[in-house]
């Protein structure tokens, strides 16, 4: 899923100084998975929201509302209604979801409530991480499962380098050398020897963001 | 027990600390109250294992939110006994009030604005000069 | 002879070589370079200059080359594929050769998060094999990574670095292999404290003859005092530090520290003259680089031979 996080309350408020009549809309998909932007995120950043400007003496009001995705036209869409009795609205789903909104409602500015961060997944309640860049050719295939992009932090094809120490990356202790999971996972799968010494070529970076924007399509899906 | 405690402390029952969401605390805030604590049982003796931590770190996370919008967090706290403790459950009312009454009326209801200063700077607005605010 | 390299021929006649190291000033004073060189000369067969080492700005590895090829050295350029991509350094590569260099030194550089500006975007296109891929085709082949003609290709020397010391252990040897199967000419390795890892690695690396496809010129550095030792036994990645070192630095007499440690790296010296598969040293003495020759002499390097 996507993994964000929201953004510095001081940030938030600073954004909203000129509005006080806005939309707050959550997102049911990734973003409330990882306890970010769904329907309770939504409760609580509202009601700081509030309490930040009371505090001052001054109102605000928040339209909660939490969609069932961001990402698809017809969720946003339910939002029409509203969007125009509103000055803004402070979005709280991915970067994807605030800018679904922002190209939907041309006059109502699109508020990023979060910093939307990485691919990833669960490693236990509470804690997200990285696990996917999007580059567009996967490998895991030949690396026992476990993405060198992301998981080496010099996106090393041929690694690990000189820097891998007791498991972990010379950038931090926290940090798992990707290219010593690889080894460990071919050498459980008996694949070491066949795969380690073959010298993977010159990743063709075309496919992932630096061939610039991308698009998918299906074809046989199109009306 | 029959003990006296401050009338000015309104309780709400819930059947595990568990139960209480960071909403609720916010929401109290909100409607005007001065201040609000999440009194559970002693960390290990939850009936439910574990809902008193997780009280004690929904607390912890709305201080953080409060201290961020610039009210002072002390006006929510998480306290710790058994229900057999009638005098301490009297001392943690007085204590709670004092502390309340301490820091004054809430800014919701005054609208004075912010009660705590903001990281890096001292209590009058002036910017802490670098090396403090680097130790910090 | 594949390139003009001194280092080539030296190695190719069976002496043993003596390589060291500079590193570039962060500003644009050439005098900073002149005078780390005057210190080395007549003491090495190459020398290597820095590329933004630990990811910190310093003048460029090429043009600290050009003030030592000016000197007479025959100069390393270092090139990590941590700043710059594929179009970049293949440009690099053809200005180098235009500049009269005939080494190269393919990294992968350490993680800008170590440096002076780790807000810096990663760039790391390639990574330091497929560098060493790079090279050895345009001298090859005269190609382009695309596989286009280059009009006159550059031919390089080319080296890596090897890290005998790194974890995971068991794959040091294979590595090595990859990176002379990708075409490497010699490998300058970690500095060695501990000689009975080192000693196993190289066995691994002569059981598979690499040593006679790769020149192996084995690190060393000085230490300079009791903290520098404990420091880089603990915070450096990929450092083995072994305590009878620190306990013999700690047990010299007093302000006499660093003479113990140049003692510790001649004997060091002498020890790896004597492995099957050595070919040469490496002597890394950064910011003391006037120590170098001292070392060279008491090692019994010098003079260095005629080729």
């Amino acid at each position: 899923m996507i993994i964000g996080h929201r953004k510095p309350l001081e940030e938030i408020l600073k954004m909203l100084e000129p509005f006080d009549k806005i939309i707050l809309a959550g997102c049911k998909g990734c973003v409330a998975v990882c306890n970010a932007g769904g329907e309770k995120e939504v409760g609580i950043l509202a009601s700081a929201i509030r309490l930040a400007r009371k505090k001052d003496g001054k109102d605000i009001e928040v339209k909660e509302i939490t969609l069932e995705r961001q990402c698809d036209p017809e969720y946003i869409d339910q939002l029409q209604n509203v969007a125009g009795d509103h000055q803004a609205v402070l979005s709280i789903a991915c970067g994807v979801g605030v800018q679904y909104l922002a190209e939907r409602y041309k006059s109502t500015p699109a508020l990023p409530g979060l910093n939307t961060d990485f691919m990833g997944g669960s490693r236990e309640q509470g804690v997200w991480v990285e696990r996917c860049q999007g580059c567009g050719n996967c490998v895991l295939h030949l690396t026992g499962g476990i993405c060198p992009i992301t998981r080496c932090s010099k996106s090393l094809l041929n690694g690990p380098c000189g820097g891998s120490s007791k498991g972990k990356c010379e950038i931090n202790p926290d940090v798992e050398c990707g290219w010593q999971l690889i080894i460990d996972r071919l050498k459980s799968l008996g694949l070491l020897e066949a795969l380690y010494e073959q010298i993977m070529p010159y990743k063709d970076w075309l496919t992932s963001r630096d061939g610039g924007p991308r698009t998918i399509t299906r074809e046989d899906m199109r009306e | 027990m029959r003990m006296e405690y401050p009338s000015n402390v309104k309780i709400i029952r819930v059947p595990c600390t568990g139960k209480v969401d960071a909403l609720y605390l916010l929401k109290a805030l909100e409607s005007g109250l001065d201040g609000v604590y999440v009194a559970g049982c002693k960390e290990g003796d939850c009936h439910y294992l574990k809902g008193n931590i997780r009280a004690r770190k929904r607390v912890g996370y709305v201080k953080q939110i409060l201290q961020d919008i610039g009210i002072s967090p002390e006006r929510v706290a998480m306290y710790n006994l058994s229900a057999a403790e009638g005098p301490r459950f009297v001392e943690i009312a007085r204590e709670f009030t004092e502390k309340i009454r301490s820091l004054g009326p809430s800014p919701i209801r005054t609208g004075k604005g912010r009660e705590i200063p903001r990281p890096g700077e001292t209590a009058a607005g002036e910017k802490k000069p670098e090396g403090e605010h680097q130790a910090a | 002879m594949k390139t003009a390299s001194r280092l080539e021929k030296v190695l190719a006649s069976g002496a043993f070589a003596v390589t060291s190291e500079c590193g570039p000033p962060r500003g644009s004073d050439p005098e900073v370079i002149r005078k780390k060189g005057e210190c080395l000369k007549g003491v090495v067969d190459a020398i290597n200059v820095t590329d933004n080492q630990t990811s910190v700005v310093r003048m460029s590895s090429i043009a600290s080359c050009v003030i030592l090829k000016e000197m007479g050295f025959d100069p390393i350029v270092q090139m990590t594929t941590r700043d710059r991509n594929r179009i970049a350094l293949q440009s690099d590569i053809l200005g180098a050769g235009a500049l009269g260099m005939n080494n190269i030194l393919c990294l992968s550089g350490d993680h800008q998060r170590f440096g002076d500006h780790p807000s810096a975007k990663n760039v790391y296109d390639i990574d330091s094999i497929q560098l060493i891929q790079t090279v050895h085709r345009m001298r090859e082949e005269g190609k382009f990574i695309n596989g286009q003609e280059i009009k006159v290709a550059p031919k390089f020397f080319i080296g890596a670095a090897e890290n005998p010391f790194a974890d995971p252990f068991e794959i040091r040897v294979p590595r090595l292999a990859k990176k002379a199967g990708a075409g490497v000419d010699f490998i300058q390795t970690q500095c060695i404290y501990n000689l009975d890892k080192f000693r196993l690695w190289m066995k691994g690396v002569v059981e598979r003859g690499l040593h006679q496809k790769v020149k192996i010129l084995a690190g060393v550095t000085p230490m300079k005092t009791v903290g520098m030792a404990r420091y880089m036994k603990a915070s450096v990645p990929g450092m083995d530090v072994p305590d009878a070192i620190i306990d013999r630095l700690k047990g010299a007499a007093k302000g006499k520290v660093g003479d113990e440690g140049i003692k510790i790296c001649v004997e060091t010296i002498q020890q790896l003259r004597e492995m099957e598969g050595v070919a040469g040293v490496h002597i890394m003495a950064i910011e003391w680089e006037e120590k170098v020759k001292e070392i060279a002499e008491a090692a019994g390097l010098l003079p260095r031979p005629q080729v």
